[in-house]
């Protein structure tokens, strides 16, 4: 429609629904409850019309598809879209957990909802254009641009620390973005070029290319987010609403590990071989240390915040493990961990709702009074471990046989971060839900709602799924990783042959 | 056409605010109630009038007046950009002169003035039309900064401002003396053809002179010290004018003699670009963390500001000018928006200048608190707004021009800067409300809703109109 394709579609449509929202009044009970109706219809026709575009999506093509292009900025810049089978889940993703978002804010939520709604929705807009954006300079408008709705939404609707956070969070993440952004310049002044298919196909000097590599990482690192530099996420996890939380781990994690594929691996081959073990000695203290420090925390959001740094540990390892396996292991970690994490704030989100209080002490002997939550958590804690027929087990094991593929060693001490995983997991599940039921204010509390058996089943749906039939994910991005690993070794390989000549 | 239709033709901006400026004078002091805001309409017609005849089409370049003013595009553009910041002063004005019982037909008539020296200033193509314009400028300026002349910091303002200027102008007179003493001429391209064979040590000092008085104009550090008093004391609708009008000019005005009179000079004065940059965006981010008058603030933001458009002049070829043009204008976008909220803060009939005071705005007037919320975040550099492709525009240039550190350190300096702009929005968002404002009158309105729509629309409608119009501009420099 006027010379804009499906994903321009994508990226209009929630700004639709925003616009919508704004003219309306929002301050009756009658209002409000509109809001709330228009903003679930919005992304579940984005949902729809995301599902359109994945069936004009063709697998077994590695180059970029729905491409479409239009001058922008006085010819400086190009407006450019389009998606490849490494893009493509993602913005699948997205727009998937974007109604979940909505519908656990449906009752928590209760003030200032029109806001809430406008900020949730610009915000979808401007993580699908993250990942369909072809143009480098219009990726980094929307992977900044998040920083906006997302620090309104830990600020207006968080908890206690909400300010503390979400400075901490904008700043953070501006500061490593912002060295990227001096990188997007230096490329740019080398090349003539902000567009990303070119930009793959250049070949960047290998001084260079260790400068450029270090930007980038400086900014998917805290995004990742990779240690040392991930401790904003657990203050902004334990402060951020619910559907802020689901957000936060499911999508915006994954632009880190989005950036690496799109950028850091294919463009700076050389320096990513050369930094390789680098990511996975940071990987695997991710995994090791964050694990260790999950297992004593106090708060269950926060808890789950640093497994999920040692599951993007595990992301990262794979990634730069830069074999089939690896790679695979690690897109299929992400869209794993972005349904399970977010699942898992979900389950959270369900008691905190009746009982306001994230302490893990403060609960026990729940599947006295809430048997089907019992069974939902199992679930999700299960997939969390990386039990065999969860999603979760997929991901880790690809990842972990990538890794043992580039270096043993990495793998070997990455494997222990699972038998952590399995007694971090287990034993918040056994804090919160076994155990006698002797606190007075748990037994009363009600067992899931419609609303919110409604919000859990599919996402427990798509984690066994996924845990059976890998290949649904799998296949999709193999054509599009295999072109990556080609390239990355064929890069290597004229690098080794220079360096041969040079003897 | 014969010479003197010629260059009058070319100065049709220039001789319309001048007529206008006379006339309305003659008007106030003869005719019309002494506050009548009939003539502060007529300013704005005038200047309305003004900014449409940059529009004749008249040839891409010609200098005129005996070599001492040129008319290109360059400083067309930056005209253009004056007037909209003069005009908005005026339109914004209204209601707080009013209000403070200042509303004298004296201000537009020294607006207009001020707006004439601008005007000249940025197409000074000599030392002494320099010397006028800037001047005629600044009598103009330090006039209305102490107009409300019962109010102490008003006048403390107006008085400063007039020491600390004179002190400058000062400078840049000796600068302009020895420049003219040692290259024999004081055109600028006559500058330039005289330097061609290497510069003696007298012109490097007639160099530093004449960018030290300027630096001060545009408040670079460590030439900065007014601007937070007087940013404070002044009138708010004044503060705005030396926001935006006056900084263009004076930024228009230092592109324009580096590039003209001493390409041959580029190392040299290079290092104090690059100096002034870096002194201002560090000390515009920090020293603006603790400030509670919002004032008081955008001055130090806009002494950070300045250091990132000169950013774009330290390399000082095409596409860093025509960066530096983008930055302008979008900076008057901004700065416009934000004065007209500060404009609009109001309690009980009273103006109320600390951050504090907009505590909750969101929940109280949520229009409001949207603008002020996009000029901050713009202001801090965050896409899709307008405060970003500002940035990229500048620091593309100084990268391509091999400027790292200098770069590396902006970048830096705007992630500090962030903190306090994101402190106004907490305020706003985030705090518990205040008492809520008095009810804001269209005009001011009206401004906050322009600046805000081209703030957040700017990727898509303004941005691509105002890259390609600089861009085609700066090539008339070079």
């Amino acid at each position: 429609m006027f010379g804009f394709g499906i994903l321009t579609g994508l990226i209009v449509l929630p700004l639709v629904g925003a616009a919508f929202i704004l003219v309306q009044s929002g301050k009756y009970e009658a209002s409000v409850q509109n809001i709330r109706w228009a903003a679930l219809f919005t992304t579940l026709a984005t949902f729809l019309l995301s599902l359109y575009a994945w069936s004009q999506f063709d697998p077994a093509n590695p180059g970029f598809q729905l491409v479409e292009e239009k001058t922008w900025m006085g010819g400086g810049l190009i407006y450019k879209l389009g998606v490849d089978g490494i893009s493509m889940p993602f913005v699948l993703l997205t727009t998937f957990l974007m109604p979940f978002c909505i519908a656990a804010s449906w009752r928590s939520i209760e003030h200032r909802v029109k806001e809430y709604m406008v900020a949730f929705l610009v915000l979808e807009t401007l993580m699908i254009g993250v990942f369909a954006a072809l143009d480098m300079i219009l990726f980094y408008v929307f992977f900044e641009g998040g920083l906006i709705p997302m620090f309104l939404i830990i600020g207006v609707w968080g908890g206690k620390r909400r300010i503390y956070a979400c400075f901490k969070f904008f700043l953070y993440t501006l500061l490593g973005s912002l060295l990227m952004l001096l990188a997007m310049m230096a490329m740019w002044s080398v090349t003539g070029t902000t567009d990303i298919t070119k930009l793959l196909a250049t070949a960047f000097p290998s001084s260079m290319q260790k400068w450029l590599w270090l930007a980038f990482f400086a900014s998917f690192a805290v995004k990742m987010p990779m240690w040392p530099v991930h401790t904003w996420l657990p203050d902004a996890h334990v402060e951020a609403p619910t559907a802020g939380s689901v957000i936060l781990a499911g999508i915006l994690l994954k632009m880190g590990g989005y950036g690496f594929l799109r950028f850091s691996l294919p463009m700076f081959p050389e320096a990513s071989h050369y930094f390789a073990p680098l990511v996975w000695t940071l990987s695997v203290i991710a995994i090791v240390y964050t694990s260790l420090v999950a297992m004593v925390q106090e708060d269950m959001k926060k808890l789950i915040a640093y497994s999920s740094v040692a599951h993007m540990g595990f992301v990262t390892m794979g990634l730069f493990a830069m074999n089939a396996q690896g790679v695979q292991g690690a897109v299929f970690q992400m869209v794993s961990h972005g349904l399970v994490s977010g699942a898992l704030f979900l389950c959270v989100g369900v008691v905190y709702d009746r009982l306001h209080t994230r302490e893990i002490s403060a609960y026990g002997g729940l599947v006295r009074t809430m048997p089907k939550y019992a069974v939902a958590f199992m679930i999700f804690t299960m997939a969390n471990v990386g039990l065999p027929g969860t999603s979760g087990f997929v991901g880790e094991f690809l990842t972990l046989l990538g890794a043992f593929g580039a270096n043993s060693w990495v793998a070997l001490f990455a494997t222990s971060g699972v038998i952590l995983s399995a007694a971090y997991a287990l034993y918040l599940y056994r804090r919160v839900v076994f155990g006698a039921l002797e606190k007075p204010a748990l037994a009363g509390m009600k067992d899931l709602s419609g609303r919110e058996v409604a919000l859990l089943a599919p996402l427990a749906a798509l984690t066994i799924w996924y845990g059976v039939q890998p290949g649904a994910i799998l296949s999709a991005c193999a054509a599009s990783v295999d072109l990556l690993i080609k390239n990355y070794e064929a890069a290597l390989a004229v690098t080794k042959t220079a360096a041969l000549a040079l003897h | 056409m014969t010479s003197l239709a010629f260059d009058l033709a070319h100065s049709l901006p220039e001789i319309v605010l001048a007529l206008g400026a006379l006339t309305l004078l003659m008007l106030g002091a003869f005719w019309a109630d002494k506050r009548d805001w009939i003539i502060t309409e007529c300013a704005v017609i005038v200047m309305g009038l003004a900014f449409l005849s940059i529009f004749y089409p008249l040839g891409d370049r010609a200098v005129i007046w005996d070599q001492a003013f040129v008319d290109d595009s360059f400083g067309r553009f930056m005209k253009a950009l004056v007037l909209i910041g003069s005009i908005t002063t005026l339109v914004v004005s209204r209601e707080y002169m009013a209000r403070k019982q200042i509303d004298f037909f004296e201000f537009p008539v020294l607006v207009l003035l001020a707006t004439l020296g601008m005007c000249m200033l940025v197409s000074a193509q000599s030392l002494i039309a320099l010397y006028l314009g800037l001047e005629l400028m600044s009598l103009a300026l330090y006039v209305i900064a102490a107009f409300n002349r019962d109010d102490v910091r008003a006048s403390e303002a107006g008085l400063k401002y007039f020491v600390l200027g004179a002190l400058s102008s000062g400078m840049l007179l000796y600068g302009a003396s020895l420049l003219y003493g040692f290259a024999g001429t004081v055109s600028f391209t006559g500058i330039a053809a005289a330097l061609q064979g290497g510069a003696s040590i007298g012109v490097i000092f007639g160099l530093v002179f004449v960018l030290a008085g300027l630096a001060f104009k545009m408040s670079i550090a460590p030439f900065h010290m007014w601007t937070p008093d007087v940013y404070e004391g002044s009138p708010t609708p004044v503060t705005a004018f030396f926001a935006t009008a006056a900084k263009v000019a004076a930024v228009a005005i230092t592109v324009r003699i580096v590039i003209t009179a001493f390409p041959g000079l580029k190392p040299q004065w290079q290092q104090i670009v690059v100096f002034g940059a870096i002194l201002s965006m560090a000390l515009g981010s920090f020293a603006a963390i603790g400030q509670t008058n919002i004032k008081r603030l955008m001055a130090y933001s806009s002494i950070g500001h300045m250091g990132f458009a000169l950013v774009g002049l330290a390399t000082g070829d095409e596409q860093g000018v025509a960066g530096v043009m983008i930055y302008m204008a979008i900076y008057l976008l901004m700065s416009l928006g934000a004065f007209a909220a500060i404009l609009s803060m109001r309690v009980g009939d009273r103006y109320v200048e600390n951050i504090g005071d907009l505590a909750g705005l969101a929940r109280t007037n949520g229009f409001m608190a949207f603008v002020i919320a996009t000029m901050m975040f713009s202001l801090a550099g965050i896409p899709p707004l307008a405060g970003f492709f500002a940035k990229w525009y500048v620091f593309v240039a100084a990268i391509k021009g091999g400027l790292y550190g200098l770069a590396v350190v902006g970048m830096l300096a705007s992630t500090v800067a962030a903190f306090y702009y994101l402190r106004v929005v907490k305020i706003m968002y985030f705090d518990e409300p205040a008492r809520p404002f008095d009810r804001v009158n269209w005009e001011v309105k009206a401004v906050m809703a322009v600046a805000g729509l081209a703030i957040v629309l700017f990727a898509a409608f303004p941005g691509p109109f105002v890259a390609a119009s600089a861009q085609a501009a700066a090539k008339s420099l070079f």
